[in-house]
């Protein structure tokens, strides 16, 4: 056990602080400010400038950390993830953009992609010059994902894509989609699935944002209708989707949970700085310190999971920090509402802080039912680190 | 930042669970023989020269078992305010100490001398009576002293903020171990305790709630693990990190001896029945030294400054 800094480390952290003092770009303008559509031009022009930015770290060598280097990464332990996770947030510079690419897609290409699969898509993930977006949930799909029925008919040299997705993250400015359909009609629940990767620009794809409860539309619903994907773009075997999706899904709890952790830690600083500014009663104060403890647990429990010895795809106990994290986010933010008191109803102009707490207190709401709902996570603790039976 | 611990830390864990597995209360003499009272005793005075670490290993264990000695009173709180001729005789097995710090003392039946604060220094207390008294958790008893003399001068007082953040993080561990054995307990009971027809543990009512009890206590774990590597360095961050794990552990472990009461039914409501005994050591842990309440209104200190 030994919770410094190596050597290494510490080299690699005061380079990034010092790339960071000179690169970092200008916090953006929040959203909250703006009149609603004012806000889409606005998110269209910070996603551009996001994936400028997400290009720099890439330049700098700051993408892709843990891939290995034949792939274009780091090939670095995961502890270093956790350090530029917190210089970022240290900074209040953004992440990069390619979240879903970096963390899901790409790692689960690595595992069980082909090699023209890993030649022509994982460097383009690490630049952002591919954003990809994840097309698993349905409208009649969603914690039981084994129910979809967007169908892939192989033809020939390609599958037939039919079918519609819902709540899919950055669809919108995605270049590439990572699918899970039906490609065998006779087939049911988990057997009969294949994951492919499908080009967003191809004939027959409408995406439709939908607008969320914040007003920003981050997730969309999309139709497919006769898509083709070429057979090579199958990931993993054809009728195994299942098992890769599951992989992707790991990979999404596990992996987030240092920069899920990086994410809280500045949020709970400006708590504090908060409850400095407006002032908070004792049982306020006994609030943001439990927080607190609650942050620091999270943090170390995300280190501790990941310098356990494993076979490179995380464990189940990712499911802990991701559980751990959306409720802490939720009861901070509405902490925060307490201590803004009626002002915390105001918008725009007159919205304290730029509205940055009024909107991620709303958005804390989809933290719970996103990457596994708080119920099914619970489900898979008690049922594959406890050991329980399983409940159905 | 790496958690893993040592092959060596390991093997000393199975060892101590087997240990106190088949010995509840064993005697100061035995656990010298064992090599633990002097864990981190130097080697020159007799010890094993290790540090907290590895004393962590053991308190978390003896948290587990509900050991009945005065390890924590003596290893984590009294032995760095001993001069060296003294923690020699710990490390030996001869002495056994609890710190007096208020009218309720600690481990009075057990512990062979006792230490107290008189101005500011650290003395023994030698000819005092003591008086055991009935507690709750009978696996810590409290008592009083009354009468008695300064002996011999231990240390200078300043030592006392080393001596609590100690103190809490041992008791982390120890709430650690403890609740982790209720979790173990109702876990394996809901596998097996079949009504309408199937394992309780497959209705969530009963699942969800284990699983919201699993991420507490690991989260405490992490806690309790980074005070202890805490003091195991010198690090300065080392009281708040106590303050925080005894804060968030104590909560955990009473919680979870809660949950698992209630997930055996009848059963876990029986004087038979183990848990009955875990539960008055979790919130023995709770009511020590300082509550979780008491030391979030420090910690809120350290981050807010004064309140109103
Ligand atoms: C902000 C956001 C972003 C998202 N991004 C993506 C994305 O990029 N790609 C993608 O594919 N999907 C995405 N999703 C979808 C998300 O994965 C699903 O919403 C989620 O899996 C729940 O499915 P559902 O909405 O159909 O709700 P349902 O599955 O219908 O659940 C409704 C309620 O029932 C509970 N429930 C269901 N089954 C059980 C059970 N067995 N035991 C106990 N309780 C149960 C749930 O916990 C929930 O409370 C996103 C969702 C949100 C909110």
């Amino acid at each position: 056990m030994d919770l410094r800094d190596t050597p290494d480390e510490e080299l690699f952290r005061s380079g990034l602080r010092a790339w960071l003092g000179e690169n970092r770009p200008a916090p953006a303008a929040d959203v909250a400010e703006e009149e609603a559509e004012e806000a889409a031009e606005e998110e269209a022009h910070r996603d551009a400038e996001r994936r400028n930015w997400s290009r720099r770290l890439y330049d700098a060598g700051y993408s892709g950390l843990t891939w290995p280097t034949e792939h274009g990464g780091g090939g670095r332990p995961s502890g270093y993830e956790a350090i530029l996770f917190d210089e970022l947030a240290r900074a209040g510079a953004p992440q990069h953009l390619g979240v879903i690419g970096l963390g899901m897609v790409g790692p689960t290409i690595i595992a069980v992609g082909t090699e023209p699969q890993k030649a022509s898509r994982l460097e383009r993930i690490l630049s952002a010059d591919e954003i990809w977006c994840q097309g698993f949930s349905e409208p009649e799909a969603g914690s039981d994902l084994s129910a979809v029925t967007t169908s892939a008919r192989l033809e020939g040299s390609h599958f037939v894509v039919n079918g519609q997705k819902v709540w899919s993250s950055y669809a919108h400015i995605a270049d590439w989609c990572l699918l899970l359909a039906r490609s065998d009609p006779a087939s049911e629940r988990h057997a009969g699935l294949t994951c492919l990767l499908v080009e967003m620009t191809s004939p027959g794809i409408e995406v439709r944002p939908l607008r969320q409860l914040t007003g920003e539309a981050e997730f969309n619903e999309i139709f497919f209708s006769g898509v083709e994907v070429p057979v090579e773009n199958v990931l993993g075997e054809v009728g195994n989707g299942w098992e890769v999706a599951m992989t992707t899904l790991l990979h999404e709890r596990g992996t987030l949970g240092f920069s899920l952790a990086a994410g809280l830690g500045v949020t709970m600083r400006r708590l504090i700085e908060l409850a400095g500014d407006r002032g908070a009663t004792p049982v306020q104060r006994d609030a943001i310190a439990r927080e607190w403890v609650e942050l620091e647990a999270l943090r170390y429990t995300a280190y501790r999971h990941l310098s356990t010895p494993e076979s490179g795809v995380p464990g189940p106990e990712g499911s802990l920090l991701k559980l751990q994290w959306s409720e802490a986010n939720q009861r901070i933010t509405k902490l925060a509402l307490e201590l803004l008191g009626p002002d915390a109803q105001l918008l725009e102009g007159n919205a304290p802080y730029g509205g940055y707490w009024q909107h991620l207190q709303l958005r804390s709401r989809g933290n719970t039912i996103e990457a596994g709902t708080s119920e099914i996570l619970r489900n898979i603790l008690a049922e594959r680190v406890l050991g329980l039976p399983r409940s159905r | 930042m790496d958690f893993s611990s040592t092959p060596e830390q390991e093997e000393l864990r199975a060892g101590a669970r087997g240990y106190l597995a088949d010995h509840p209360q064993p005697s100061w003499a035995e656990l010298a023989a064992l090599g633990w009272t002097g864990v981190s005793v130097p080697e020159a005075d007799g010890g094993a020269g290790l540090g907290f670490l590895e004393e962590a290993v053991l308190f978390e264990e003896m948290g587990r078992a509900l050991t009945h000695a005065p390890y924590w009173s003596t290893v984590a709180v009294v032995l760095p305010a001993l001069p060296a001729d003294l923690r020699a005789e710990v490390a030996r097995g001869e002495a056994s100490w609890t710190l007096a710090t208020g009218p309720l003392v600690t481990d009075l039946d057990s512990a062979t001398r006792v230490a107290y604060v008189g101005g500011d220094s650290i003395w023994e207390l030698v000819g005092a009576d003591r008086e055991v008294l009935q507690t709750n958790d009978m696996t810590r008893p409290l008592g009083v002293v009354s009468g008695g003399e300064a002996g011999r001068r231990l240390s200078g007082s300043e030592v006392l903020p080393r001596l609590r953040t100690r103190s809490l993080t041992a008791l982390s561990l120890e709430a650690c171990g403890v609740g982790a054995r209720a979790l173990e307990l109702a876990v394996d009971h809901a596998g097996q305790r079949l009504q309408f027809g199937k394992p309780i543990g497959t209705y969530q009512a009963v699942a969800h709630p284990l699983a919201t009890t699993l991420l507490a206590l690991d989260l405490g774990r992490s806690l309790a693990l980074f005070a202890a590597w805490c003091i195991a360095t010198d690090d300065p961050r080392a009281a708040i990190a106590a303050a925080a794990a005894k804060s968030h552990c104590a909560e955990a472990a009473v919680a979870a001896c809660e949950r698992s009461i209630q997930v055996h039914g009848g059963i876990g409501f029986t004087w038979e029945h183990v848990l009955h005994r875990l539960y008055k050591r979790a919130l023995g842990i709770q009511s020590w030294e300082a509550s979780s309440e008491r030391l979030r209104a420090e910690i809120a200190e350290h981050l807010l400054g004064r309140g109103i």
